[in-house]
């Protein structure tokens, strides 16, 4: 499956892959639009930072995939290597906020904090290739092939 | 806090509705030009420390920023402009010899934009390079000038150590201190690729770059940083570094701060002290002591690889490069006053040398005259900036041109002219590893060869449109260039006509 990956040693922790992320994931034609009518555009990637090195997290699409697991509705689903979430479903009990070894399982302040919301690769979106990787200016976010399941 | 005389350089200007106070720009400016404000909510910038270096501009998501010259204007006059006038203020303030970074910003003459290349038009055909054979692959140094043959009358095949070369472009000498170790990485695996070679500066070769030693020229300069017999054996040619075009007469200064371990390591110096490197080379006060270095060198290394001479363009460079030529040296390469540095005092890159355009008509011609012309290559750099120059200087009797600047433009170097600062934000002039880090250079290497390649497909056309299938048939072949506006003294050193003619 082709997986998003993130080389530290490029990261620059600029933080623009949070931008993107939330601006492709915003349903907004314009970026300066997204940001200045919707206060809380929420990102599904976080940059990591401490002591000079930083680097970018967001849902690895695990085969182990805990929060699937652990969803009390069904919201939660691993289909075709993505970790999709079905929103009409989801009732914001945070058992998988909970149960993410990564963090990465993001609380939608968009419309209070009733449900979550995760990384699906963009492919919920007009993105096309994720937003994250396009928009890194170094390089340092891939998305490819490396083989692993 | 004493009146400060002059204003900030620059303007930062911000489109408050399209910033979203990303602080992006903040994240990324070494000189901490924008800041968020929080009782404002809003960014805001410290413009007396822009440089110019346009990082913020171009990593800016919503394309809010735009930096531009700060219309200010004190009461100038031709002679004393304002930039005079300023460089007066900060000698008053600082009490020392002002520095600056890459090529001379004055307004000088440039020759290239005085020459226009021939075409081929009814009588001798243009040549479609996409259809037939184009050659731009050329080799340094020594050319027999008679065919010899041994006794049994069989030809004898044997020649002076030659560089190939792929494309008739290299990479000019910069160190490793003066630029990143990433952008060295970038140099080195686009001269690979490209089938070219890059050169190590006067900065010696770091250790994980012995790999590329097939594609790398390594320098020998006065300060004789990191050189050993690894060194010499590693490079395809060693060049020793009599002068630089952007400073000719002096020497070098590395300061201390940018001797971290690597660096120390690599130029086989103490961490943090200031590398120095000697105004001349203390062994070298003749052409005999020259030829003295460049046989130790070639003795050093079994006569195995072609020795470079690298002079800056001055005024008698004709007299000088006929020395050379008698040397011993393969090739002599000449650096033009408008090329580039990472620090030089400004006065001496603003004043001191001449075009590169002239230097190379009157060297080619003197060592033509002189019948010495196959004894070496030459090859010219110091604003050679794009194709048609290339082709301009081959005309003008260039065997190959090196390019920094350009190579520099390529990996992201948008001239702020501040590399002496050491806060180089595209990660190119510095050696702060959280500003080395932006130069990834899987992505700087694939730049470079696009650039080359480019170049290489712009010379081809170039030289089809004048019938021309080879560099070496262009060559010396000054009448493909007509000079336009220029007096008769200087078509006379440029040894072409005048357009029309």
């Amino acid at each position: 499956m082709k997986r998003v990956y993130v080389n530290e040693d490029r990261c620059l922790g600029c933080h623009l892959c949070e931008y993107y992320c939330a601006f492709a994931n915003s349903g907004e034609s314009d970026m300066a639009k997204t940001f200045k009518l919707d206060k809380n555009p929420v990102p599904r990637i976080t940059v990591e930072e401490l002591d000079g090195v930083s680097f970018a997290v967001q849902c690895r699409q695990c085969t182990a995939h805990p929060c699937v697991k652990g969803c009390i509705t069904g919201a939660l689903s691993f289909d075709d290597g993505i970790i999709r979430i079905d929103d009409s479903r989801c009732v914001g009990c945070y058992t998988c906020v909970l149960s993410c070894p990564y963090g990465c399982i993001v609380i939608d302040e968009k419309n209070g904090g009733k449900t979550i919301t995760k990384c699906e690769l963009c492919t919920r979106n007009a993105a096309g290739e994720p937003a994250c990787v396009s928009g890194c200016i170094n390089g340092a976010i891939v998305f490819e092939e490396r083989g692993e399941d | 806090m004493p009146v400060n005389f002059f204003p900030a350089r620059f303007e930062v200007l911000r489109n408050p509705d399209k910033c979203i106070k990303c602080r992006a720009c903040e994240r990324q400016c070494s000189n901490e030009v924008h800041y968020y404000d929080s009782d404002y909510d809003k960014m805001l910038a410290n413009e007396s420390k822009c440089v110019d270096c346009q990082r913020c501009v171009c990593i800016c998501p919503t394309g809010a920023l735009k930096i531009r010259k700060n219309e200010n204007s004190f009461n100038e006059s031709v002679n004393y402009t304002q930039q005079v006038m300023i460089e007066n203020y900060r000698q008053a303030e600082s009490g020392g010899v002002l520095l600056s970074s890459m090529g001379t910003p004055k307004d000088y003459p440039v020759y290239w934009d005085k020459m226009l290349i021939n075409a081929s038009q009814v009588t001798n055909p243009p040549i479609d390079p996409l259809r037939e054979p184009m050659e731009t692959k050329v080799f340094l140094g020594k050319k027999p000038t008679a065919i010899e043959k041994n006794p049994d009358g069989s030809i004898k095949t044997e020649l002076p150590p030659h560089l190939e070369l792929n494309v008739p472009i290299m990479f000019s000498a910069m160190s490793y201190g003066s630029i990143s170790k990433n952008a060295h990485e970038s140099l080195a695996r686009a001269a690979e690729e490209l089938g070219t070679y890059y050169n190590t500066g006067e900065g010696g070769l770091h250790k994980d770059f012995y790999q590329y030693g097939a594609n790398t020229i390594v320098q020998v300069a006065s300060g004789r940083f990191g050189v050993f017999k690894g060194y010499l054996d590693a490079g395809a040619a060693i060049e020793i570094k009599m002068g630089q075009g952007a400073k000719p007469g002096i020497g070098g200064h590395l300061p201390g701060a940018k001797i971290r371990e690597d660096v120390s390591r690599t130029r086989m110096i103490p961490m943090g002290t200031d590398a120095i490197s000697p105004a001349p080379h203390h062994d070298i006060y003749s052409i005999e002591d020259l030829r003295q270095l460049i046989f130790s060198l070639k003795e050093a290394t079994d006569y195995s690889k072609p020795v470079i001479v690298k002079i800056a363009a001055v005024h008698n460079v004709a007299a000088i490069a006929s020395g050379i030529a008698r040397s011993g040296a393969d090739v002599i390469a000449i650096d033009g006053f408008r090329g580039g540095t990472g620090a030089a005092p400004t006065r001496i890159r603003d004043n001191v040398g001449i075009p590169i355009e002239l230097a190379l008509a009157s060297v080619d011609q003197r060592l033509r005259d002189e019948g010495i012309r196959n004894e070496v290559s030459i090859v010219v750099g110091g604003s050679v900036r794009s194709s048609s120059d290339a082709v301009k200087a081959f005309a003008l009797g260039a065997d190959a041109i090196y390019i920094g600047t350009p190579a520099l433009l390529a990996l992201g170097c948008h001239l702020c002219r501040s590399c002496h600062e050491g806060k180089c934000n595209w990660g190119i002039a510095t050696q702060r590893p959280d500003l080395v880090k932006r130069l990834n250079p899987d992505l700087g290497y694939k730049r470079l060869v696009n650039l080359v390649h480019a170049w290489d497909h712009e010379i081809k056309e170039m030289m089809g449109g004048m019938g021309i299938n080879s560099i070496e048939a262009l060559k010396g072949n000054r009448l493909m260039l007509r000079g336009v506006g220029l007096t008769q003294k200087e078509l006379d050193i440029l040894g072409i006509q005048h357009a029309g003619e």
